[in-house]
Parts: C-alpha cells; structure tokens; sequence
C-alpha cells in the first residue's frame, strides 16, 4: 500500500502531468500545422485583438447574448468551471504535497472553502447530468461516453471530500482520490475535455472572423 | 426520444433517384477526400470541441419552429450527417446519404445564428457546407437546386437568362423608365465608369421593375454608372450553395473579371444576401483573393452612402408602422445592420424593431439555397419558420422592410402561410416611391 503511494504521488505525477502537457501541446501543434497547410481561412484573418476579446467576453458571467438567456445554467457552469480550477491547485494537502517534493509553497484555500468547492463541482456536474437527461435536445446528443466523463471528472473531488470526512478507509480513499486524479489529468488530451485548450483556439479563430471579417461582434 | 425527432422524408427525385448509382466505395472514398483532404483543422476542431451541450439548438428556427423536435438542434443536425460519417470513416449507406443531404440542403439555411449562441463559437453552418460538398461530389443534390447550378454552368446566370434577353430587358425598363425620367439610361457595358451594378438573375426574369427603379436612383443620384452586356452580369450563387465549388469559382471569377474589363471603380449589388456572401465570403477566398479584389458595397452601403451625401433626398415618407428585418448575410455577414436602420429610419418615422434583432435576428428560412430547393420542400421551411411569422405578428408593423431577395421569398411565404397580413418592401421600393425625383417628367 505504501509504495503504491510514493509510486503515485511521486513517479506517476509526471507521467500524468507529461501526458497532460504533451497532449495539448501535441494537439495545438497537429490542429495549427494543419490549419496552415490546409485551411489558410485560419491564420490569415487571425488577428490578436480579436482573439482576445472574443474570449474574454465569453469568459465574463452573462456577457453574452446566450449566457442571459440561461441564467442558471450560466451561474452553474461559471461556479464549476472556477471551482474546478482553484480546488486542486490551492487545496491545503495538496500545497503540502508540492512544498514537501519542490520545497516551495503558495496561497492555499481555508479546508471548509475547499470544501464547499468541491461540493460545488460535485453539484454542478450533478446539474449537467440531469439536464443532458431531462432536456430533449440535450439527451438527443448525449452519448453514453459524455456522462463517463462526467464520472471521470466527479471521482477525484468526491473522494476528496469522502478522504478528508476520513468517510471509509482513510488509506484506500486517498489511493483512489490520487488514482482518478490520474486519470483525469490524461483524460483532458483524448477526451472533449480538451475543450481547455480548444475554446480559447476555436474562439480566437471565430472571434477574428466575425470581427475582423464580418465585422460584426460574435457573442 | 427516436420517433421524437424523425422527419418526414420529402420526396425529391434529386436525392432518391441519385442514391441508386451510389456504391459503397464512392461513397467512403467520397467521405474521406472531404473530410480528411479538402477540410481538416477547423472540422477537426469543432467537432473535437463540441461537448454536446445543445446550448445551440434555440439559435436554431427550425428547432423552434418544430416544437423544439432535437432532430433541428444544430448539433443534432451534426450528429445525424458528420459525427456518423466521422465516426464511420465514411462506410455509410445510401440512405444515409439522402437523409443526409435532406438535412444539409433544406433544413438548414447556413444562417450561422447558432454561432452566436456556442459557447466556443462552432460554426454549423461551415459544418452543413461540408455535408452539402460531399453530397455534392456524389451527385446527390436537391432537383431544383441542381437546375439552378447547371444555369450557372451553362450561362452564368441562375435562371437561364440568354444574353439577347439579358440586353432587350435592360433596354425595355429604360424605356419604359424614360417615360418617367426623360433623360434616363442604363448604360451598357460602359468602360471607365464609375460603378458596375450586378443583379441576380430573377430580377431580370421576374422582377424587372426592380431594374427600372435601381436605374431611376441611379439617374437621379447623378452616378456614373453601367451595367454589363456580357456574362458576369449576375452575382448570384447556387452553386456555391449545392457544394459546387469549383462552379463557385468560375462564378465569381467572371464577376470580378467583368468589373476589370469595365475597368470601373466598384461594384454596387442589388438588394440580395447570397450574392454577397459569395463575394466577401466564400467566393472569392476560394479565388485565393484574402478580401474582395475590387470593392464591392450591398445595396444598403450604397444608399447609405447616397443619403449621407445628400446625392438622395427624402421627399415624402411611409405613413404605416414599419419593421426591419436583417438579413443573415449582410447582418450576421457584414454587419450592416446600422447602415440599413439609418436608410430605414429616414423614410419610415415610424419604425418599431422586430425582437430579437440585428446580429441575433430570426432568419427568413429561405436563405442558403432552401427556398432554391423547390416546391418539393416548401412546407418544411414554411413550418420551420413558425417563431418568424411571430416575431414579425408582435411588432403590430404593416410593412416589413427586407433587404434581401431570399428574405423576400422566404417572408412572403409566411406572411400569406400565416395571414400576417403585412407589405413586404425593399429599401430601393422605399427609395423610389419616397425619394424627391427632380429628373422626373411633370
């Protein structure tokens, strides 16, 4: 059990993180040389003040059009999405696991505000869920794929919450917490998880064609 | 959930007759050439994004106008042609292929309001041309769209208008308009002049007096301007909507090309979207040109231009309460939807907007080559556009102002499906009934 651990909190998070890393990296090198080779449409209207607003209006709460449109959906995607983000980077146990490999340390999350955080994320994938089940023109889409995904991005923060209330076996819990952790890092390359890295592409590509081109604002 | 979102299929010998010389192999090989050689990074990209969240499917008028049926969800419209042909590497059947095309040719009219409704800005509209290319190569295409296209092919035009008649009718509305206009002319293939006018082909088949009123502008604007005598004359663009795009090309070529010979200064178009979009958009980035290789202005620029320049002037206005409708290619395309409010506004006080509006607008549903499919499929966008008929019934307007052909047929159809009750007019009807006309005859 306990070489189990070191292999996963040591050697196995840089092949997680590699994976992660080279994923998308390899993914922005293989889309962008093929859109030079093939889809001169991409590069030659590119322009950088359009990419960047296009993205950062859509990173704005109810900036758009659409997000007004879908205020609890809005307000749930928005709250999962930074939930998402901060939780594993500023999370108390997970600091001391950088300090103790790396020997430096950041800013860190009260427990209870990590906490409530990961519950966040829990309910906001919890919401995602039901709608894809309840609304017609979502469930018409759904693949049985797209909740395994869900799954896969539930399991780190729910055995997170159930490892830190020491809810079953500490040991095991924190062995799976650690494991789906894993596993959803290299699931973002292979998976539309890799939406990370795809929305700033697609809208910096959209965003310079609608308002460099079309002159016309795309949100 | 399947019988939900089944569609009638609509007989149409373009598509169930073609799919019998389809082989397994044509079609793969077909499939693969599109999606793998002629589109690739923005394909790949957006189908990689998508999470299937269906955020899009309220963009969508067919979607709303169906009871919210998934099957007209853009991405549902997706899931049914490419994630299938992806996802099969292009081993589908020829059902398949029909069904395919029935979705990509008359259930969707390339608006490209779901873009502004994704939140990583997929474009399903570029997604349906991909459908419509690869039933395109495999000469699976709408009958009465398929006509349209070989016009372009064998005339350059879009209703096989032959050259002598192309003349005679310019020459007969500048007879008949000199009666009003003394001193009128449609100058013909006039080298050196200022503009080239370009219309499309059913102006001169149908809708002459269209013709007669862009002159009487014209003439009383004191523009220098032509209209060619040869081919090139029409700006219009079936095949680029077929999937043709080879035919694209030649077509927009002999546009630009005729502007050159005439050597004029820029090219004005009639009040059409499409024609357009073929010529800032598609067209001409198939040519290789990145923007328009000699300027070219919508109608809407240039009364706009004409009215700020005092070359027009406003003699008497409409009395009815007005709205404005935006056409998806100069809206969604150009962003003229200031430019046509401002040309609106001056002859129209009364003016009350159509909600949503400007780059969110419901479209007509005839655009992106739909209503070009014939009477076959005239019901599917008559009751794919529903929530049209009432957005334009709670503004309480008389008249709709559309600047744009397609609008036109489109709004026409739902305004006597839906006994609307409402005149539909042009900005140029506008101009010409309202314009002071100091040239015209007492």
């Amino acid at each position: 059990m306990h070489s189990l651990y070191s292999f996963l909190v040591g050697p196995m998070v840089w092949v997680s993180l590699l994976i992660l890393v080279f994923g998308l990296i390899g993914k922005f090198i293989y889309l962008t040389n093929m859109a030079k080779k093939r889809d001169p449409w991409v590069f030659n209207y590119l322009q950088l003040k359009y990419a960047l607003r296009s993205i950062f209006v859509w990173l704005i709460p109810f900036a758009t059009m659409n997000m007004r449109r879908n205020p609890v959906m809005t307000v749930v995607t928005f709250a999962f999405h930074i939930c998402l983000i901060l939780v594993p980077i500023f999370a108390l146990a997970h600091v001391i696991k950088w300090e103790e490999a790396w020997g430096f340390s950041w800013w860190t999350l009260p427990e209870t505000a990590a906490i409530i955080m990961s519950f966040i994320v829990l309910g906001g994938l919890v919401f995602f869920a039901a709608r894809r089940i309840k609304l017609p023109e979502a469930r018409y889409v759904t693949r049985p794929q797209d909740f395994l995904i869900l799954v896969v991005v539930a399991l780190p923060y729910l055995t997170g919450i159930l490892a830190f209330y020491q809810i079953f076996d500490y040991q095991t819990m924190i062995i799976l917490h650690i494991l789906s952790g894993h596993l959803m890092l290299i699931a973002i390359p292979f998976t539309w998880l890799s939406h990370l890295l795809l929305f700033p592409m697609a809208r910096a590509y959209v965003g310079s064609e609608f308002q460099g081109v079309r002159n016309v604002k795309d949100w | 959930m399947s019988e939900a979102a089944t569609a009638k299929k609509i007989a149409d010998p373009g598509l169930d007759q073609s799919i019998e010389k389809l082989t397994p192999d044509r079609i793969e090989a077909t499939i693969l050439r599109v999606i793998n050689q002629e589109n690739s990074a923005r394909l790949k990209t957006f189908v990689d994004t998508c999470v299937h969240c269906a955020l899009c499917s309220e963009a969508c008028h067919y979607f709303m106008s169906y009871d919210r049926n998934p099957r007209y969800a853009p991405v549902g419209k997706v899931k049914n042609t490419l994630w299938e042909m992806i996802r099969c590497k292009g081993k589908v059947s020829k059902e398949f292929i029909r069904d395919a095309a029935q979705i990509a040719y008359t259930e969707c009219n390339l608006c490209k309001r779901c873009v502004h409704f994704c939140p990583f800005g997929i474009d399903t509209a570029y997604l349906m041309t991909i459908v419509r290319r690869i039933c395109h190569l495999l000469g699976v295409t709408p009958q009465y769209l398929q006509d349209t296209s070989h016009s372009h092919s064998a005339t350059f035009n879009q209703m096989w208008v032959k050259d002598d008649e192309w003349m005679d009718t310019l020459q007969w509305q500048e007879e008949e308009a000199r009666d009003e206009f003394p001193g009128l002319r449609i100058p013909l293939d006039k080298e050196g002049a200022d503009i080239m006018y370009s219309v499309i082909a059913p102006e001169p088949k149908f809708r002459a007096q269209l013709i007669y009123q862009a002159a009487a502008i014209f003439h009383e604007a004191g523009s220098d301007w032509t209209m060619p005598a040869s081919p090139g004359w029409d700006n219009s663009d079936m095949a680029m909507f077929s999937g043709d795009a080879e035919m694209m090309g030649r077509l927009k070529r002999k546009h630009f090309d005729t502007a050159r010979r005439l050597r004029v200064k820029k090219i004005v178009m009639g009040e059409c979207g499409h024609a357009y979009r073929s010529v800032y958009d598609m067209g001409n980035r198939w040519l290789g040109y990145k923007e328009m290789p000699i300027p070219i202005i919508h109608a809407i620029q240039f009364y706009c231009e004409l009215l700020r320049a005092g070359k027009i002037k406003v003699g008497s206005q409409v009395k009815e309460l007005c709205t404005f409708h935006d056409p998806c290619n100069t809206v969604r395309g150009m962003g003229l939807h200031e430019m046509g409010r401002e040309v609106a506004r001056a002859f129209c006080p009364n003016m009350v907007e159509m909600h949503p509006n400007r780059e969110h607008n419901y479209c007509c549903c005839a655009g992106g080559g739909v209503i070009n499919c014939g009477p076959p499929h005239k019901m599917t966008r008559v009751h794919g556009n529903r929530i049209k008929a009432e957005q334009l019934k709670a503004t309480g307007a008389k008249v709709v102002i559309a600047p744009c052909h397609n609008c036109h047929g489109g709004l026409e159809d739902i305004i006597h499906h839906y006994k609307l009750n409402m005149k539909l007019m042009f900005l140029g009807d506008i101009i010409f009934e309202h314009m002071q006309k100091p040239g015209a005859a007492e």
